[in-house]
């Protein structure tokens, strides 16, 4: 997929304001019992959309006298002194930017904007951009092979890595990657290049989620292999050491195949690294990072120390970095056979620290000496700076911004922690990355063990779509955050009400991505147009009318695509409690496959194709082939 | 440089009267313009200057004890040293002397594979199947179904990749994949001069597609414009050919195939050269085709193609035509050669294609991969002494 026109800079205000709290520059210590809410988490102080930097990826020079500072959202490169972090200029870039890279002679900085759909070209000498490449949808990642010839493009929502001309930004092709393609690692001779994804390839209706590590032959621009992931649904940063031969990804496990009614159990997720590459051997292998009362919710960051003695994993959820010792790891791999991603014993043979940093730590790096390893705090802008002979954070180093804590700054901090769930296991973000969706079905406790297998939403554009929940049992979203979550995810304490108000209030305020089928002027295309007419018809092909609640457009009626009543259009499974549904708005319905309400469905076409036999989701059996595509094509713009 | 010419004049003149014409000239590179070394059909070496000439090869063949995966092979592709074949019963990978299957475990749409194309900028191979569309990307396969897309429908004779389009011929329409926008694009008797729907291939360039419709004859879609055109048989469903060369040779097309800005299209009734203005027909009665019934055409170059019949596999050099089967009568190994002038001489060799029943034509570099009904064959250019 790929975009029909570029979304503008700056369309939309609000998705990663927040603000800085002086109470989360705090020093903190390496207790995961630490984590008293109550300390932590204060309530915003302010109404006021106010703009955070939250960093979430770094950089030093080729000469290591700067460092870059990736900004998602100040949509900015801030450029520190490499030594006392004095800032040297800050440098405005495209809309949310997710990643960056060096050109192979440090000359240029390229730069991923995702919902701009540009990569911003900067001239490290003058600092200044000079030049802005469109590219594909959602831009995550940017890198340049090392003869300069191609620059390699993650997109996230075109599942694809696009070749660019290096010198022009012209695109060559692209090439086929998994779902949500985002992150890209260069093997340390740079002739591979390892993409990882943020959601799992489609997989038939309650399988296990599958991802992979698609790996790119740079001199030749194509993909030679793909690593599977068995298991992992979101695949994160990849990491080698410096001989090539030891690499690591961060990602999540999740245990959606079960009821998820065992948090206390470590029922939810594990997280876990795996580990491949010619000290592993042939298979990759996933370890885990968990370990009980001690969880290293959403694994993204990994760094190997350059004499592959250590591995350091940033954790969102948990806002930790762990530390694993890497001959213990190798030796606990020599005397265990696998599968363990599970097993909550296994880590203590290996991860010998976990240091608490700051909320939403993304990004890491080590210093020139590797002495110290610096971690980007996404939700609090701040780099906490630890020293790996202690492994002791040993300062924290506040970007500037705000200093007042927003309400909806306060509110996606409370999205990104695990803190609140039982012994900090999970969060809103588990299931819903990076504030979107996970692909995935969820057997969920309240409704009965197999009963109501469900399919995750998205969360964009919320507001104003109640009632929550396939069943519609949820009138609000206070509601649907509050005790449900509380009470069948969480199972911890409750938010305080304000804590809660800001999380909803953060929630409804995620606006929708920019749609990439809509085409730049907003008019429909002839086949677009060709299916806005079914989805609105009221006589089927031979003439004969629709009923009014059998047509498209009556359930899935005004701007978002949803009349917020519940309707049975006879997907009802056996183990299906009800067949009413709520009817699911058609916000960016592209992006959200599998669709109905359990996933049964693993495309939009069938829907229509297989679960509409008697035309009790609208009247489609008159269509043509081409008219269904049309009607497809038609819902993409929603 | 006008002595050279009459030279040339001349030289071509003697190759006209010196038949059977072999040579060790690579038949897929630009036709040879220097002297060239040809053989009799007794061995004797003759020192001709050829403008065209026919090659010879030596055929391996493999079958399921070689381990591929089924002895039916609808299609075959060649992937730099890697050979693709698409059989009854999976799609098998030749690397490194060995056969890889793939089958509908690893995600295959059916286990039928009959068409094969490879997209040259990525590397990704895709597999039209009896069941689907399927790409095999990095040893991911990923199918298309019509059911899970907006494929046309599921049994998918033909399949050709240009730029980010993938254009496939299914058993009920034309379409389509546009990779850019993930947009399927059908073509049918709806909005195309189509009139049957039954669509049996494809041959896709960045100015121009050509489809080869059973029943319809050849649809053109010129990308430039996007307005599609039809070439009938002007005899139209009659059986009988009442002016030669007057537009293709039948209406029930098989294949397509579109190189230096030629058509070379194929039918069960003969087959057709176009070059945008003129056609030139053939068929066994004037020409060296082995059958009238023909499965796939493939074009070298304007002036040569190879032909899959039903009674073995034909090269046509724009001149002289060369014919590589087992024989028809006692199995062994048989290739004649027809020259100028329909003398046919009987060339001595020990090898042929697996079976007469020609199904598909790839070329690599020198060699020539033939998918056959019993068999894949890979036919190695002999160099003469």
């Amino acid at each position: 997929m790929r975009p029909l026109h570029t979304p503008r800079t700056g369309v939309i205000v609000c998705l990663l304001v927040a603000g800085v709290g002086t109470l989360c520059m705090a020093f903190w210590i390496a207790d995961p019992a630490r984590a008293d809410i109550n300390e932590t988490a204060g309530t915003g102080r302010t109404g006021e959309a106010l703009i955070y930097a939250s960093p979430v990826e770094m950089l030093y020079s080729h000469d290591g006298k700067r460092l870059y500072v990736l900004c998602q959202g100040s949509d900015q490169v801030r450029v520190l002194d490499a030594v006392d972090f004095e800032a040297i200029k800050t440098i405005p870039v495209g809309h949310v930017p997710r990643g960056f890279s060096f050109s192979p002679d440090g000359t240029r900085l390229f730069v991923a904007n995702t919902w701009d759909d540009t990569i911003s070209v900067i001239d490290t000498g003058a600092l200044e951009v000079i030049a802005t490449w469109p590219v594909s949808a959602e831009p995550s990642n940017v890198l340049e092979d090392r003869e300069g010839k191609h620059l390699f493009v993650a997109n996230r929502i075109s599942n694809d890595v696009a070749v660019l001309n290096a010198q022009t930004g012209e695109e060559e092709k692209t090439l086929a990657a998994g779902r949500g393609a985002s992150y890209i690692t260069p093997s340390p001779d740079g002739t591979k290049l390892y993409v990882t994804h943020v959601y799992p390839n489609p997989a038939p209706q309650r399988a296990a989620p599958e991802s992979e590590i698609t790996v790119i032959d740079t001199s030749r621009a194509i993909v030679v292999e793909r690593i599977p992931l068995h298991s992992i649904a979101h695949c994160f940063h990849v990491a080698f050491s410096r001989d090539g031969r030891l690499g690591a990804a961060a990602g999540l496990h999740p245990k959606n195949l079960v009821p998820l009614a065992h948090l206390e159990h470590g029922g939810a997720f594990a997280d876990t690294l795996t580990l491949f590459g010619s000290d592993i051997g042939e298979k990759p292998v996933e370890v885990p990072l968990d370990e009980l009362e001690r969880y290293a919710a959403r694994p993204f960051g990994v760094a190997i120390a350059p004499d592959k003695s250590r591995i350091y994993v940033t954790s969102g959820g948990s806002e930790i970095v762990t530390v694993i010792d890497v001959s213990r790891l190798m030796r606990f791999l020599r005397t265990h056979k696998p599968p363990f991603a599970q097993d909550l014993s296994a880590s203590s043979n290996y991860v010998i620290a976990r240091v608490a940093v700051g909320q939403d730590p993304r990004g890491v790096i080590f210093s020139n000496d590797g002495h110290s390893l610096l971690v980007a705090n996404r939700l609090d802008d701040t780099i906490s700076v630890i020293d790996t002979r202690s492994n002791r954070v040993t300062s924290t180093v506040p970007l500037e911004g705000p200093k007042r804590l927003s309400v909806l700054r306060h509110g996606e901090q409370t999205f990104y922690t695990a803190r609140y769930s039982f012994q900090g296991q999970i969060g809103c973000a588990n299931c819903h990355i990076d504030s979107t969706f996970d692909g995935l079905t969820w057997d969920l406790e309240p409704d009965g063990f197999g009963r109501d297998i469900v399919d995750n939403k998205l969360l964009e554009d919320t507001k104003g779509t109640e009632p929550f929940k396939w069943n519609g049992g949820n009138p609000d979203m206070p509601t649907e955050c509050g005790p449900r979550t509380e009470k069948y995810f969480w199972r911890s304490e409750n938010y305080d009400d304000l804590t809660l108000t800001d999380l909803v209030v953060y929630i409804r305020s995620l606006p929708p991505r920019p749609n990439r089928w809509r085409q730049a002027s907003g008019e429909l295309t002839p086949a677009q147009e060709r299916g806005k007419a079914i989805f609105s018809r009221e006589t089927d092909n031979f003439g004969k009318p629709i009923a009014e609640a059998n047509r498209c457009s009556y359930c899935h009626s005004g701007p978002k695509g949803t009349s917020k009543k519940s309707f049975d259009v006879g997907t009802k499974r056996l183990t299906d409690n009800s067949g009413l549904l709520d009817t699911p708005q058609l916000t960016n319905i592209a992006l959200t496959a599998p669709y109905l309400h359990d996933a049964a469905a693993a495309t939009l076409e069938e829907i229509w194709t297989k679960f509409n036999p008697d035309d009790r989701h609208g009247r489609t059996n008159d269509l043509k082939k081409d008219e269904l595509n049309d009607l497809i094509q038609y819902l993409r713009t929603r | 440089m006008k002595s050279e010419c009459n030279f040339a004049i001349a030289a071509a003149a003697v190759l006209l009267f010196t038949a059977p014409i072999l040579n060790a000239a690579p038949p897929f590179t630009p036709a040879p313009k220097s002297h060239a070394a040809s053989a009799s059909t007794n061995g004797a070496i003759a020192r001709v200057a050829p403008p065209q000439v026919v090659p010879r090869y030596r055929f391996e063949n493999f079958t399921t004890p070689n381990g591929l995966p089924d002895d039916h092979v609808y299609s075959v592709l060649v992937d730099g040293d890697r050979i693709w074949a698409g059989t009854d019963n999976g799609l098998g990978l030749y690397e490194n002397g060995k056969w890889k299957t793939f089958s509908t475990k690893d995600g295959l749409a059916h286990r039928a594979v009959l068409s094969l194309a490879l997209d040259k900028r990525t590397g990704d191979v895709w597999a039209g199947t009896m069941g689907g569309l399927s790409r095999i990307s990095g040893g991911r396969i990923d199918s298309y179904t019509q059911l899970n897309s907006g494929l046309s429908n599921d049994v998918v004779y033909g399949v050709s990749v240009e730029n980010e389009n993938v254009w496939v011929a299914t058993a009920a329409g034309a379409c389509r994949l546009d990779l850019h926008t993930g947009e399927w694009s059908l073509y049918n008797e709806r909005n195309t001069p189509m009139v049957e729907i039954w669509v049996y291939g494809v041959s896709a360039t960045p100015t121009k597609v050509y489809y080869a419709v059973w029943g319809s004859g050849i649809l053109e879609y010129n990308q430039q414009t996007k307005v599609w055109d039809k070439y009938d048989d002007p005899d139209g469903e009659n059986e009988i050919v009442l002016f030669k060369d007057q537009g293709l040779i039948h209406e029930i097309t098989t294949s397509v195939s579109y190189v230096d800005n030629v058509l070379w299209a194929a039918t069960y009734f003969g087959d057709s050269r176009y070059d945008g203005r003129y056609w030139h027909n053939f068929l066994t009665k004037d020409s060296g085709l082995p059958s009238n019934f023909t499965n796939v055409v493939k074009g070298v170059d304007a002036n040569r193609a190879w032909f899959g019949t039903d009674k073995g596999l034909a090269y046509y050099d724009g001149v002289n035509w060369a014919v590589y089967r087992p024989s028809l009568t006692t199995g062994k190994p048989e290739m004649t050669v027809r020259d100028a002038q329909g003398r046919i001489t009987q060339v001595p060799v020990t090898t042929a294609p697996a079976h007469q029943y020609i199904l598909n034509i790839d070329f690599q570099g020198n060699d020539i991969w033939v998918a056959t009904a019993k068999g894949l064959s890979h036919g190695i250019l002999q160099q003469e002494k």
